[in-house]
Formats: structure tokens, sequence, C-alpha cells
């Protein structure tokens, strides 16, 4: 038995496909990237080895320390805003309400949705003349308050974040949710045997024991946050003036308008290096 | 004595059971409420899919269309030919769920099931794919399929995508692989299969569960990844839905009907899907992350 499944030839033959475009896709693309990063390069030629030089413009480049500082700000209003509501409604859901599985399926449509959709949908619905933004708030007496929600610095930014939380509240929802239901029903039954009422044994008993799964969304969220791309680039591709910029689209902005193939390759390894180290120290740090 | 205090348990129960019920009311237009904030916008991209620019430019912006205009969708379908591009994403999710079971389960068959020295090491490396950012693939890639002449190719979309997507579903079917008893293969062997028969006959087949998980998560990443489509894609013939839907609107720009009834074509295929699958399609989410 041990010599049909230690055939060496066998082995070779189930994992190389995979091993092979792993190796040509995925890592030494990381490599080639870390080679580019240190070239003066405009995509045409060789290009001039410089160093660190692209590193140390990077850290001097004020639109690309706007951009990290989005990507954080980002981050925080996610875990901070989107993850407590996602975990409000997984709490609600699990506890068993009429409906649960109808809420949780609509819940988590926008999850499904493709974010070059949701991105032209949320343009529509804040369309300064006609968008349902304003009309509503038009409706209800709030005229004033109407205005270019997209095309304003002070309110682009925040405009674009809220279409990437509520597309994903139903995704962490149903990670937190899935956490809730593994929790061992005789904990409950315990619980409401002393009395405790619904909002005790959340905090007291349901919410300490998803820790796991709570670590798993705010690590997405954090990780997500940093990478996030789609919805920027389809929504205002990093403007007006830069207001919106997050790493992502200011990378992709340096390598395929300004041709600057080195300098955006810095920007695409700090981007992996960030999510990386963020990873590790993340889960070192918090201990679940 | 023992009746005033049964009196007064009941009042106090029927007074519990009162605000009980209360609560559920309240809870539910909660629910409810929020549940429109997730599906309103849809609803409202379908109705303005069917209005023209001098009814919603008329006041019209969230009513109910007037006149139900189908010539939208025409339109859409006709001249900007987004049928095209659903048929290009079908064709190229279609092969990249392929690649990635086809690879995957192998892999994952010599991982977890065949008995070598660096099969930890070969799954940690694998698995630490998960953490890379296609971010870090984009420029090499975008340089090396121009000098092989895979741009404008479904080439160009499927080897990314799959690759990418390798590492999750190796890290589900190797955990699904523990559950299935050992003693198969054994027996399997002894009644004359060769290994690649216990794969193929044996192993794979009670894979099924793992192999829809996996084909859903596929699914949703590639059919609407967005980075690399702009990219490597700028030919009408290749363009998935996202890519066409971006020049859709491009050209489009003001032209609210037609822009939905796109949305609304690029949109329904996946809600029907979900729909139908619903249940199985959150597990897979759920296996995925948890994986991740």
């Amino acid at each position: 038995m041990n010599t049909v499944l230690s055939d060496k030839k066998a082995i070779c033959f189930f994992v190389i496909p995979t091993i092979l475009i792993y190796i040509a896709v995925i890592f030494l693309p990381i490599v080639m990237s870390i080679n580019y990063s240190m070239l003066k390069w405009d995509g045409i030629g060789k290009g001039t080895f410089i160093g660190f030089g692209n590193y140390i413009e990077l850290f001097s480049d004020s639109r690309f320390l706007n951009s990290v500082v989005h990507s954080f700000l980002f981050a925080f209003v996610s875990i901070f805003i989107q993850l407590p509501i996602s975990l409000l409604f997984a709490l609600i859901l699990a506890n068993g309400v009429k409906g649960e599985k109808f809420f949780r399926t609509v819940y988590f449509i926008p999850v499904i949705m493709s974010t070059v959709v949701i991105g032209q949908l949320w343009s529509k619905i804040y369309n300064a003349d006609y968008g349902l933004l304003n009309t509503f708030l038009k409706a209800i007496g709030l005229g004033s308050l109407a205005r270019d929600w997209l095309g304003r610095e002070d309110t682009a930014l925040i405009a674009s974040f809220i279409p990437i939380l509520w597309q994903y509240v139903g995704y962490h929802m149903l990670i937190m949710y899935s956490g809730a239901k593994s929790i061992s029903a005789d904990i409950y039954e315990a619980a409401k045997i002393d009395g405790a009422s619904a909002i005790k044994t959340a905090f007291k008993i349901t919410i300490p024991l998803m820790k796991p799964v709570l670590k798993v969304s705010v690590m997405f969220s954090l990780i997500g946050s940093l990478k996030v791309f789609d919805l920027i680039y389809v929504l205002t591709k990093g403007g007006p003036f830069f207001s919106t910029e997050v790493p992502s689209t200011y990378m992709y902005t340096i390598i395929f308008d300004s041709y600057r193939y080195g300098y955006g390759s810095a920007i695409a390894v700090f981007i992996v290096v960030e999510c990386l180290v963020l990873t590790v120290l993340f889960d070192k740090l918090i201990k679940v | 004595m023992d009746g005033v205090k049964s009196r007064s348990n009941n009042i106090n129960r029927r007074g519990k059971k009162h605000r009980v019920r209360i609560g559920n009311i309240v809870l539910m237009i909660f629910l409810s409420l929020y549940a429109l904030i997730q599906i309103y916008p849809l609803v409202w991209l379908i109705l303005f899919s069917f209005k023209n620019n001098t009814e919603i430019f008329g006041g019209n912006v969230a009513g109910l269309p007037k006149v139900w205009r189908w010539s939208n969708y025409e339109s859409a379908i006709r001249q900007a030919n987004v049928l095209l591009y659903l048929r290009n994403s079908v064709i190229v999710t279609a092969a990249t769920i392929f690649f990635v079971i086809m690879l995957a389960s192998m892999a994952a068959f010599a991982i977890g099931r065949m008995k070598w020295k660096l099969s930890n090491t070969t799954y940690i490396l694998i698995a630490l794919g998960m953490m890379v950012p296609i971010h870090a693939a984009l420029l090499p890639l975008f340089i090396v399929m121009k000098n092989l002449n895979l741009l404008n190719t479904f080439w160009a979309l499927i080897i990314p995508y799959t690759a990418f997507g390798l590492p999750v579903a190796v890290s589900i079917f190797v955990s699904f692989m523990k559950s299935i008893p050992r003693e198969l293969d054994e027996a399997a062997a002894i009644e004359g299969c060769n290994i690649y028969q216990i794969y193929y006959k044996v192993i794979l087949p009670l894979l099924r569960p793992a192999i829809a998980t996996v084909a859903i998560f596929t699914f949703i990443s590639s059919w609407n990844e967005l980075m690399f489509a702009i990219t490597f894609i700028n030919k009408k013939p290749f363009k998935t839905l996202p890519v066409g839907i971006m020049s859709m609107v491009g050209t489009y720009v003001t032209k609210w009907g037609e822009i939905g009834a796109g949305l609304v074509i690029a949109t329904i295929p996946t809600i029907i899907v979900y729909l139908l699958l619903s249940d199985q399609v959150q597990k897979s989410i759920i296996a995925g992350a948890i994986k991740g």
C-alpha cells in the first residue's frame, strides 16, 4: 500500500501542474516586481538601475502618502462602523427570528453583484441632478443638503466608501452568523435558565465565544481596505484632485497612464509588504 | 394566598409575552428596513432600465416607468453587445472553474492522501499564495503576456484567475479529504486500482460537496474580477462583463435607460444562480473565508 501511496512519478504528475502555474503566475511576478521597483523605466528598453530611489521618492510623495492615509481611514471606518452593523444583524438572525433565511439571503445579495455594476449604480444614486439620494433629500425637505457627492473634494471620499461598506455588510454578517450558529445550544439553554436577557447573553456569552470569527472579519476588513481598487476605480478613479486616491488606484495611474513602470512597481511591492506585515502582526498581537 | 400569587404570576407572564410580541414587531420592522436598504438600489436599477431620459430627467427618478421601454434592452444587446460580454464571461469563468477544480483536486490528492517528504512544505507554500494581493502580479503579467502575444485572448484571464484561485481551492480540498477514511484507498488498491484510478474513481466522486464549494467560490471571484480584466483586455471580442460594461458606460454617458439595461443583463444571471443555490453559495463563502 505504502509503495502505491508514495509513487514518486504519480506525486509529480499530481502536483507539478499546480506548482508550475503557481510559480509562473504568483511567485515569479513578485520577484519581477521587486526587480522593476529598483529601476527607472518607462517600459521601453531596459531601464536604469537606481537602487532604492523609487522607495525614497515614495515616502516623500504626498500624493502617495495621502492615498495610504485614505486606505487606513477606510479600514478604520469598515472595522468600527461596518463590522458592528454586521455583528448586530448576525446576532439577531442567529437568535432565530421569523424569516431568518429570507433576511440572510437578501442581505447577502450585494456581495455577489459585480463591483462595476454596483459602482455604476451608486454613481447614479449620487448623481447631482437626478440621483436617488438628492431626489430623496429634496422630497423630505432637506434639499439644501443636496450636492454633487462624488464631485466635491469634501464628500467624495466618504461617498465612495459607503457603497463598499454597503456591499460587504452581508459578507461579514454571514461569517459572524456562522460563528454564532456554531456555538452549542446547551450554552444558550443554560443562560436562559439563569435568566440572562438576550442582550446580556450576547455580550457575556455569544460575542466572547465568537472571537475567532470576529478576528477573521477584522483581518479581512483591514487587508481588504489596504487593497481596495474596484469600486474606487469605477466611481472616481481617485479624483477629484486625488481626494479619493488609494494606493491601488495610484499604482494603476502611475503604471498605465504615466508609464512609470519602476515607480508603480515600488507601490505594488509596498502594498504586498504592507499586507503581509499587517497579517503577521495582527495574527501575533491578537490572540484569541 | 396561592390564588393571588398565581394570578399575579399570570399577569406578569402576560405582560412579558406582550412585551416580547412588541419587541418582535420592532425587530421585524428593523430587519425589513435594512433588507430594503440592501435591495432597493437593485429595484431602482430595474425601474430606470425601462425609462428614457425625458422621463428620468423630467422628474420621475424613483417611480414606476410610465411606459416599459424594452427598447433599452434591445439597444443594450444590439448596439452595446452586452450578450457578447456575457458569453465571454461565461467562457472565461467556466474554463477557470474547470482548471481550478482539476489542478487543485490533483494537488490536494497528492498532499492530503499520498506519503512524501515535502508534502507539508508544498502545502504551506501553496496556502501562502492566499495572502498575495494580485497587485504584485499585474505589471509583470502584463509585460510577459504582451511578449507572448497573449493579451486580448481568453487565456490572458483564464491563466491568472486559475493561479489565484488555486490556493483557496487546494486548502478546501485538502481539509475535505481528511474526512474521507483512509481505508478506502487501501481497499481500492487491494481491488487492483492503481493510484490514478484511486484519484479518479474513488476520491474525486467523494469530493463532490467540496467541488461545489470551490466552483461557487471561483465563480464569484472570477466573474466579477476587474483589475486584470481591464488591463489585459481592450478588444471588444474578448471583453468580459466588467470591462464591457465599463466601455458601454463610456459611450452611453448620459443614456441612463440603456446603461441600466446593460447593468441588469449583467446582474440577473448571478442573482438567479444565487437564488437557486443560496444555501450552497453561503456555505461556499464561509468555507472560503475561513480558509483564507
